[in-house]
């Protein structure tokens, strides 16, 4: 246990000294700082077309509907560009680690210790979890602060939502990590990336399929989201965080239509653990 | 009690693929002993010791380090290794690079800190211990190395091409602190291409070629062997060399120079008195003892390396 305490703090003091940490900062940042303008400015022109209707009430009634409406729509397209940040960080932190300190020998003095590999994958996974889980309460958290200093709204059920998206970037990390422990660092990369395009176009299938209720295409979709989940648990984020009414039609492009149920959550959560299993294990009978 | 030896290695094989890359190795090392272990490029020497080290798993065969089996937690608490490619977290300092393995070795807090301080100086390394590694040259890095390796005071020591980087200041600290250890009692066990080190630390070696041990030799043996000598005279005549013949064998001249294995120096006086005695001028007679080099381009053969 110690051990894996220490690589895990190993772990996340090379992301700082090798300036990961300060690159997602500053990028974080300029990122927050675009959306908020954006924000701003789309909705002062919303305000300034809703004081022209002012007199009367119900419409004032409606526009304020419709406001709460575009700011949730906006805000889940801003958390939707988080969940693709912080996917694309999981997946580089963790694709070089093992790969790289396999082929540079790094590695080789670390497992001639007295310390067991699985030790070390725990380490790193832990380690990584946690740069993981400060990069999105700076990002994802920033995006619902920002939205929040500016309107007072706050979206039902976020912190199961950006649960949800870390939930999402673990498992980025893990599938990584697991590639990562008998690839090299480039396949890794490809592999994850291309899951990640599958698990997309997957999802957006199965959105489409839902909306002109072909059953077919949900299936394909959901095959796809067996194979690599990481798309639904987006879209069950965003289906917590929605607004009644746009659940209730399903019009938002960044909202979720055909709902991934419990039952595939707990999935996704096995999915993780088997990853992790298998990345032990295999490292574990792998030479160096 | 296995005790007895630090290495004890029973027809260990490794195969990758189709090809072996260790036939069937078999070796001791005794305790206290420090252990050269010699063969060409491609022989199998790393793949060796990485498998006594745990990081590549044999096909088949056995090892017992220490007493115990590869890969045993308790017998790697007292073991060190320096690898090849000695590449490090270059974004620690040597401080901190000292502390990490420090306590992935287990050591205690107070411990660590004092081997650290002795160990830096040892390596004349104090003066960087808050530099990153990244600003290290190669014999820096080569010496953080083995402070590294010597951290828990360990019973065994790899070293792999421990001098590689070094200048000579360096090597000369390298050979020091394997007398150090061997006065310890610690065993090393020492890869190494440059033979002129292997002969004055080793106390015997093994030559590998094809990942099996062809032979092994004590290098106090060396001594005992025969030596050539090399004598540079004017006014050499075949009737003069051949007298030479009551001294030693294999006479060769050629022109001024004439070359003949003695079994012993003392011989030495007395064949100058003779040459001088026959009209020769002597320039030089010099002894040569048949080196670890020879030996090795004899035993592994000469157009094995890769």
């Amino acid at each position: 246990m110690k051990n894996i305490w220490i690589l895990a703090r190993m772990t996340f003091r090379e992301a700082i000294r090798r300036r990961i940490v300060a690159t997602g900062l500053v990028l974080g940042i300029c990122f927050l700082i675009i959306f908020s303008i954006g924000f701003h400015f789309i909705i002062a022109q919303v305000r300034s077309s809703e004081a022209a209707v002012q007199s009367d009430i119900a419409k004032m009634a409606l526009a304020r509907l419709e406001n709460v409406e575009g700011e949730n729509a906006l805000l889940l397209a801003g958390l939707y560009a988080v969940t693709f940040l912080s996917i694309a960080m999981a997946a580089l932190l963790a694709s070089d680690t093992l790969a790289g300190e396999i082929s540079s020998g790094i590695i080789q003095t670390i497992l001639t210790k007295p310390i067991k590999r699985f030790e070390v994958i725990l380490g790193k996974w832990l380690g990584f979890a946690f740069l993981l889980m400060l990069y999105l309460l700076l990002m994802g958290g920033g995006t619902v602060l920002s939205v929040f200093i500016q309107t007072r709204y706050v979206p039902d059920h976020v912190w199961i939502g950006l649960g949800l998206i870390y939930f999402e970037a673990l498992l980025i990390m893990t599938i990584s990590l697991a590639c990562s422990s008998t690839l090299s660092a480039l396949a890794t990369g490809g592999i994850v990336f291309g899951l990640y395009g599958l698990a997309f176009i997957g999802g957006w299938i199965e959105q489409f399929g839902a909306l002109i209720q072909n059953s077919t295409a949900v299936k394909v979709g959901i095959i796809a989201s067996l194979i690599i989940p990481s798309e639904t648990l987006w879209r069950r984020a965003a289906f917590e965080m929605q607004t009644p009414l746009t659940g209730a039609l399903g019009v938002s492009p960044f909202g979720a239509f055909s709902v991934p149920s419990p039952l595939m959550i707990a999935y996704t959560a096995v999915y993780l653990i088997v990853t992790l299993i298998i990345a032990i294990r295999v490292f574990e009978k792998r030479d160096i | 009690m296995p005790e007895s030896f630090a290495i004890e290695t029973h027809e260990l094989r490794k195969v990758f693929g189709e090809q072996a890359a260790v036939k069937s190795l078999t070796l001791q090392v005794k305790q206290g002993e420090v252990f050269g272990f010699l063969g060409p490029n491609g022989a199998g020497k790393t793949t060796s010791i990485k498998m006594l080290l745990g990081l590549v798993a044999p096909t088949s065969g056995s090892a017992l380090l220490l007493g115990a089996p590869i890969g045993n937690r308790a017998m790697l608490r007292h073991m060190g290794f320096l690898p090849e490619h000695f590449r490090f977290q270059e974004w620690l300092t040597a401080g901190e690079f000292l502390e990490l393995h420090g306590q992935l070795y287990g050591m205690q807090d107070r411990d660590l800190k004092s081997r650290i301080n002795e160990l830096l100086e040892r390596v004349g390394l104090s003066d960087f211990r808050k530099k990153l590694l990244r600003t290290f040259s190669k014999g820096m890095l080569q010496r953080i190395g083995l402070a590294q390796a010597l951290l828990n005071r360990p019973k065994l020591v790899f070293l792999d091409e421990p001098t590689s980087g070094l200048d000579p200041v360096g090597r000369r600290l390298v050979r020091d602190i394997i007398h150090q250890l061997k006065e310890e009692g610690t065993s090393v066990f020492l890869n190494s291409h440059l033979l002129s080190e292997i002969e004055v630390t080793c106390d015997r070696v093994a030559f590998i070629r094809h990942g099996e041990v062809v032979r092994v030799m004590e290098l106090s043996s060396l001594d005992v062997g025969q030596i050539n000598v090399t004598i540079h005279a004017k006014c050499l005549t075949p009737e003069i060399a051949a007298g030479l013949s009551q001294w030693g064998k294999n006479i060769q001249m050629d022109g001024e120079n004439l070359n003949m294995n003695l079994t012993s120096e003392s011989a030495m006086p007395e064949i100058t008195r003779y040459l001088v005695s026959r009209g020769a001028e002597v320039y030089a007679l010099t002894p040569k003892r048949a080196s670890l080099e020879e030996i090795f381009i004899e035993t592994v053969g000469k157009d094995d390396g890769l």
